[in-house]
């Protein structure tokens, strides 16, 4: 996916942060969010390795090895930030204060199962925080490519890898699609620019109910 | 008053100082468990690493939030072979160690990030475990056993402690007393309490007394020994980038 489209994606996903939200953000097309969310909206940004109130990434040459993210790459803070140890970072996470956490994942099933730590005799990276973030946090999106390198679906009926999350998904976005999960069912929401619903549809192996369709995002 | 093997607490009584060599330290064998502060390598101790590397000693269990960076931090150890068993939440910023894994030469018990560091704060704090509901309806309950407190059910997971905690702080004093630097604090300050034996690698060794009673994080009764670091070294992930 360009880096158009993964901006594209971010931004669509940055439109769902509300004021005054705790919000973790994940790594790859999630971090980008950061960069399109109004600081009037006064959000605190909360990270695995313990910061709460993260800032953007610091200018060239003001990076400080021991202030990162959650991937490691230099952050900054806001006033008002804090540090604290990994126990007390999901502590916050388990008692309820996050908001919402924006993730990536392999697969998504129609019903919001979320599979993103492991393909078994392949790829095993491991869960890191994403079990905790997706089970705990008030609202969970995925953030991901439509379909996998080879073009097969990533939203399926049901997940075949193992599960990061049992129907934990609240929203779905991708490079075509704005879906939400609701009761069990996938309701698709918006046609991302340069597709259609049959677009959609197409590479899309969960049952999809089509009849919510607020109509095409607007290109810039 | 540092390098002296005692301080002066300013009552005439004497306190014996942690602050020590690794060279003086004899701690390290084979077949070891040890526990390493740190999170992508930020915050893990690169001088006690160095030193466990040069000791040659090998088929460590090895407990770290993640497996780092193949050429920073406790990933190094890993990429050495020095590890035989990791307990970690993730590994995939080390494509050694899942090479390793595949190959059936690295057994990897995988913990969701928030159970893990709860489960060395359990040890740290002398519990038997924790009961956490976190990756219910997952592979992670899979052989874990359970139990039902206030009508909701949680799994049984046992505390965890090493023969050897090895972290790194901003400063120390010769008591252990410890400060950590911004998130370089991560899993350091529940690594330092769960070790039977702690080293704490500072970036400064301060008096007794300079650092506010208030502002300390690890309280020197967790730690046994506090070496001076030699700094990181390594490269960030970042600077590579920038440096292409």
């Amino acid at each position: 996916m360009g880096a158009e489209t993964r901006r594209l994606i971010a931004e669509r996903a940055a439109r769902e942060v509300t004021y005054g939200m705790m919000v973790n953000l994940g790594i790859g097309i999630p971090t980008l969010v950061a960069d399109y969310i109004p600081t009037s909206l006064d959000v605190v940004l909360h990270t695995e390795n313990g910061i709460l109130g993260m800032g953007g990434s610091p200018a060239p040459g003001y990076e400080d090895g021991n202030l990162s993210n959650a991937g490691g790459y230099p952050v900054t803070i806001q006033p008002g930030a804090s540090f604290f140890d990994s126990a007390e970072a999901f502590g916050m996470v388990r008692r309820g204060y996050l908001d919402l956490t924006i993730l990536g994942a392999l697969e998504v099933s129609g019903k919001g199962d979320i599979a993103n730590w492991i393909v078994p005799g392949k790829r095993v990276p491991g869960m890191g925080g994403a079990i905790d973030l997706a089970q705990k946090a008030k609202k969970v999106i995925v953030l991901m490519s439509h379909t996998t390198r080879e073009g097969y679906p990533k939203i399926v009926q049901e997940c075949t890898l193992p599960l990061t999350v049992k129907e934990g998904a609240h929203m779905i976005m991708t490079e075509r699609a704005v879906m939400k999960v609701e009761r069990g069912e996938l309701i698709l929401l918006e046609v991302m620019p340069g597709y259609s619903i049959e677009d959609i549809l197409n590479t899309t192996e969960a049952k999809v109910n089509v009849d919510h369709v607020r109509g095409q995002m607007i290109e810039e | 008053m540092l390098g002296v093997r005692s301080a002066d607490d300013g009552r005439g009584l004497t306190m014996r100082s942690k602050v020590c060599k690794l060279s003086e330290l004899t701690v390290l064998k084979d077949n070891m468990t040890i526990m390493c502060g740190g999170f992508g390598g930020v915050g893990s101790p690169p001088s006690v690493i160095e030193w466990i590397l040069d000791s040659g000693i090998k088929n460590i269990t090895l407990i770290c939030n993640d497996a780092g960076f193949p050429w920073i931090g406790p990933g190094k150890l890993v990429t050495e072979k020095r590890v035989s068993t990791l307990i970690a939440s993730h590994i995939g910023s080390n494509p050694e160690a899942g090479k390793q894994m595949h190959r059936g030469e690295l057994n990897v018990h995988f913990y969701p990030q928030g159970t893990l560091a709860e489960k060395i704060r359990a040890g740290g704090m002398g519990l038997g475990g924790i009961l956490v509901d976190v990756g219910l309806g997952t592979s992670v309950e899979e052989g874990k056993e359970k139990t039902v407190v206030h009508g909701k059910e949680y799994m049984i997971e046992p505390a965890l402690t090493a023969d050897l905690s090895i972290v790194a702080c901003k400063q120390a004093d010769c008591f252990g007393n410890l400060l950590y630097d911004q998130s370089a604090r991560n899993t350091n300050p529940l690594v330092a309490q769960a070790g039977d034996v702690t080293i704490a690698e500072a970036a400064e060794i301060v008096e007794i007394g300079e650092l506010d009673p208030e502002q300390i994080i690890t309280q020197g009764v967790f730690v046994d020994h506090v070496i001076k670091s030699k700094g990181v070294d390594w490269k960030w992930v970042w600077e590579l980038k920038r440096e292409g």
